[in-house]
């Protein structure tokens, strides 16, 4: 069931050997299964069984939408109508917005069903899904369970911690809201990171609980943690989806992610999602043609660019064999291969940080407690109230990027730093141009620098350095706007999943999953086996 | 009702309103401006309650239009005349509308109110150009009119359609200009003008007892007349401009440039724009003085009661020229007169042009006086459902023409005022007047004035 797709699944509802209510049940157990991974901020177990059992009133009615009775799970920046939207933050902790995200409108609209809210990185704000207001989110992928620890012979009696590792993910960090970092000195269990901001969709789907899952994308968002999880993880151009109701992080370079286990199911939301929406004047007004891609894709005649300067500093041995792996297996099945150059793609980090500082300064300004979201007790003058809430509701992620931003918008500093990487964004917009237009259709590079870290070796570090360090490969399809696809392609050493990017021109989507097939159907990754890791279903 | 966006609900996103911009673009054709056929938008940065995001989308870098000018109406220096003056403008932006906060200092907490945020707003800024109170009165009122008369706005500054922030500095003459205050969200002509005034008089007063004048933000009192100062605290106000990210670059087309194969919802033509603008205010004027040869004050009146003129266009039109005078007299200084002492429009009145008009051939015709039309005016006000001849008829108020009857009043006056006679035989013309009036009141007013003058005259003289 869990290795099935999204047109098996919906064939096995219309032929009426499936009940959508039995799959949002199935999916309902294996949410409780997953609890210890902390992948849901808000679960919707009845509201989902209502919404399956209406799916096969409409299927019996003669529907024939592949999206009815399809569980799916939505990022927590997405504005869900009555249902808590808290972008894993004490600001939002209780905020129910009156109106549905657009993209979420598409997916309901047409029968899908919504089980939960995701797990995610405060405010989008981060590579690890580990500095949420709810705890971090755990990879699936080695991941020892508590059913696991308990049965293997000699484990320690570590079933306390483990209860108490679950309980940690639903509570406030009132005390200290900026560092969820207190992990047990005695975890003897170590995990892996799921990747971000987007963890919990990318484990929500990777885990089998959902079928699909939207993130969102402004520097890797989706596609970091698809590679972490071993999904398909897929980047489209921006301004072909729109971001009515996605809480934004940087309105320029946001769009709202799709995390899949197949390229195939990546292509039916998007094309359930795609498209103008006059409530966002950044998407374009040209009619969207959905992509239809042939059973057996061929990458045979494509010519794919390898950009050298993607050799990058701290990228793992594995990653780059497997780069090196897939580049030779595409070139043997007729595809061109041939190394470019994209010069500024160094500059594109920094660039990346101060221009996400510019908007988050801008973007925050609204909570101030007064419409809605926290608002602090000290009411002695409305700066106070506003400072009061605004510092007990954000971590110091956003407080610090706010300062940032601020310092960088200050009219003495607006030309040196925001004009400046606004220039800088356009030589690394330019540099994909002049490759695509000198021939090139695809690129191929890594996602990421490796397999997933572990918790303990990643909270080492602050979370700007590990973004600075982690975004590398991804943020410059950001800064271009251009579609960018991960895929896994194998396990590593350690047995984590590894996974590979391709690089597409705007608009050009038919293209890009196309070669993002062929190539899924040449690596032939194994999913994660999930019942094997809980030794039971 | 507040909308999603507008109370800055996360994830909202703005969307141009169309009719907002064929507004700013009207207005900006209506004064003279320069369009930018590209102009962008951008977030000012502040913290305050009635701001719910933060910040306001207007155009800062590039806005909607650039110069442009109005020419205007008001007072010379004696207060005599009327003069056409000149203001230049600087530019015209759209922008965001704040809400509305209203402080309960008794229970020391603020209500805002988010009904007028987000808002599309147009702003008209000046050169500093206007040299009294008055001046930047009659300015006002003369955009008002353009803004009425093309249909964008009602102008209606006490319901809060039009706003005021005035910036205003004083220097003696040939000097620099001196540092300004603005007094900000002024919503009356009146209060425009008094405070403008105080203001001024303030600032000479501190530069003369050696004082300085700080560039601050200021409010008028209305209950004091005086202006305040709106500053809580020393501080820097860096806006933090920055573009707004949800806006592409706003694009204008002309006839030449529209683009093929786009759907006309998404094009905004200005040739077309243009093609819609009515008659403005000053060519109006200008026409009607010409045209027939009216004063600057009545072509003034005119322009200002459309209804009204539309009711004189046509008496002329059914009359002979020459009674244009008589007609825009009877128009502005009878008509207007009485529904203004009523308190009403004149086409709230019933009055028709066939009345006014048969008020006009009567008076020509010398068989009323204005002291009868005054009379038929009140009737008709109270029954519009007659005419003039009408009401004569019924009220047996036709002019006494009637030389030899005149006669025998002007004898009976004359006899009845021997002091009166012997001043005015000694030089004293002034007294003549006293000595008609006296034969209107014996006539009730209705007699023939030319007649009456002429034969008390002759009277008199020999």
């Amino acid at each position: 069931m869990f290795a099935a797709n999204i047109k098996q699944v919906a064939a096995l509802m219309q032929n009426g050997q499936l009940s959508a209510k039995d799959l949002c049940e199935l999916c309902i157990k294996r949410m409780k299964r997953i609890k210890e991974l902390n992948v849901f901020i808000t679960e919707m177990p009845e509201l989902a069984l209502r919404s399956a059992c209406a799916a096969d009133r409409r299927i019996k009615n003669g529907s024939g939408d592949i999206l009815e009775g399809i569980p799916v799970a939505f990022k927590d920046n997405f504005s869900t109508a009555g249902i808590r939207t808290s972008c894993a933050s004490r600001m939002l902790k209780g905020y129910v917005p009156p109106y549905n995200a657009t993209v979420v409108e598409k997916l309901i609209s047409r029968g899908s069903v919504l089980m939960g809210k995701t797990n995610m990185d405060e405010f989008a704000m981060g590579c690890g899904s580990v500095d949420g207001a709810f705890g971090p989110v755990r990879n699936p992928w080695k991941y020892r369970f508590e059913a696991t620890r308990r049965d293997r012979p000699g484990a320690a009696q570590s079933s306390p911690s483990a209860a108490r590792i679950a309980d940690r993910g639903r509570q406030f960090h009132s005390a200290s809201p900026s560092q969820c970092l207190d992990v047990e000195a005695d975890d003897s269990a170590e995990w892996f990171i799921a990747g971000g901001s987007s963890g919990g969709s990318a484990v929500s789907v990777a885990s089998g609980a959902v079928l699909a899952a939207l993130g969102s994308d402004t520097g890797g968002s989706t596609r970091n943690p698809a590679s972490y999880c071993g999904v398909v993880g897929l980047k489209p151009t921006y301004g072909l989806l729109s971001r009515h109701g996605l809480i934004p992080l940087v309105n320029s370079m946001d769009v709202p992610g799709i995390l899949t286990r197949s390229v195939d199911d990546a292509v039916v939301i998007l094309n359930a999602l795609a498209g103008h929406d006059p409530k966002d004047s950044t998407t374009v007004v040209e009619p969207f043609k959905p992509c239809a891609l042939p059973d057996v894709a061929s990458i045979k005649g494509l010519k794919i660019g390898i950009p050298q300067e993607y050799h990058a500093p701290g990228l793992s041995s594995d990653m780059k064999d497997s780069w090196q792996h897939v580049a030779d297996i595409v070139e043997n099945a007729g595809a061109t291969v041939k190394r470019v150059s994209l010069p500024h793609t160094a500059l594109s980090i920094v660039c990346y940080h101060v221009l996400c500082a510019c908007e988050v300064a801008s973007n925050m300004a609204r909570y101030d407690g007064l419409e809605y979201g926290h608002r602090a007790k000290d009411e002695s003058s409305t700066e106070s109230l506003y400072a009061a809430s605004r510092h007990e509701a954000f971590n110091n992620v956003v407080r610090g990027r706010i300062l940032a931003g601020n310092y960088f918008l200050l009219k003495q500093n607006y030309d040196r730093y925001y004009v400046q990487a606004q220039r800088v964004r356009r030589l690394i917009s330019q540099d994909f141009w002049n490759t695509f237009r000198s021939g090139i259709d695809i690129l191929l590079t890594p996602t990421v620098l490796g397999d997933a870290p572990s918790y303990r070796w990643f909270s080492k570090a602050d979370n700007r350095t590990r973004t600075q360090e982690q975004d590398v490969f991804t943020q410059p399809a950001n800064m271009a706007g251009i579609p960018a696809i991960s895929l896994p392609v194998a396990l590593s050493s350690n047995g984590l999943p590894l996974g590979l990017q391709l690089l597409g021109q705007p608009f050009k989507e038919q293209q890009l999953l196309t070669a993002a097939k062929a190539i899924e159907q040449l690596v032939n990754f194994r999913a994660l086996d999930f019942d094997k890791l809980l030794y039971c279903d | 009702m507040v909308s999603f966006f507008d109370a800055s609900l996360p994830g909202t996103l703005p969307v141009l309103n169309r009719r907002c911009v064929e507004a700013g673009i009207l207005t900006a054709l209506a004064l003279q401006c320069r369009l930018n056929l590209v102009s962008m938008f951008d977030r000012k940065h502040y913290f305050y309650a009635d701001l719910p995001a933060g910040y306001q989308i207007t155009q800062q870098r590039c806005p909607l239009a650039k110069d442009g000018h109005v020419e205007y109406l008001a007072p010379d220096e004696d207060h005599r005349k009327l003069v056409l003056k000149r203001a230049r403008l600087t530019q015209l932006q759209l922008e965001q509308d704040s809400g509305k906060s209203l402080h309960d200092v008794e229970m020391s907490h603020s209500l805002i109110d988010l009904n007028r945020a987000g808002i599309g707003l147009m702003e008209i800024i000046t050169e500093p150009e206007f040299c009294s109170a008055v001046e930047a009165a009659s300015f006002v009122r003369e955009l008002q009119l353009i803004l009425q008369v093309i249909g964008v706005c009602d102008g209606k500054m006490e319901e809060g359609s039009l706003r005021v922030d005035a910036s205003v500095s004083v220097r003696r003459p040939s000097e620099p200009l001196g540092i300004r205050s603005e007094i900000k969200n002024l919503n009356s002509i009146r209060h425009l003008m008094r405070s403008i005034e105080f203001e001024t008089l303030r600032q000479i007063s501190i530069l003369e007892s050696g004082g300085q004048v700080l560039n601050e933000t200021r409010a008028y009192d209305v209950e004091t007349g005086e202006t305040v100062s709106m500053r809580d605290k020393e501080r820097l106000h860096d806006y933090r401009f920055m573009a707004e990210p949800n806006l592409p670059p706003l694009r204008l087309y002309t006839n030449d440039t529209v683009p093929n194969g786009v759907p006309s919802d998404q094009i905004i033509n200005v040739d077309e724009l243009r093609a819609m603008l009515p008659e403005l205010p000053n060519a109006k004027r200008e026409r009607l003085k010409k045209q027939y040869g009216l004063s600057v004050e009545h072509s003034n009146v005119f322009v200002n009661e459309p209804t009204l003129l539309e009711c004189f266009e046509k008496i002329v039109a059914n009359q002979n020229l020459q009674n244009v005078k008589i007609a825009s007299n009877i128009c502005i200084n009878e008509v207007l007169a009485a529904v203004n002492k009523k308190n009403i429009a004149f086409s709230a009145s019933n009055l028709s042009a066939e009345s006014v008009g048969e008020l006009v051939e009567l008076v020509q015709d010398e068989v009323i006086s204005l002291l009868t039309l005054r009379k038929i005016l009140e009737v008709l006000l109270q029954d519009s459902s007659k005419l003039p001849k009408q009401v004569i008829e019924e009220r047996g108020w036709h002019q006494v023409s009637n030389e030899t009857a005149l006669e025998n009043i002007c004898c009976q006056v004359i006899a009845a005022n021997p002091k009166v006679v012997d001043d005015y035989r000694d030089g004293k013309t002034k007294v003549f007047n006293y000595l008609i009036g006296e034969v209107q009141k014996k006539l009730s007013g209705q007699s023939n004035v030319k007649a009456v003058v002429r034969i008390m005259k002759q009277k008199l003289d020999t």
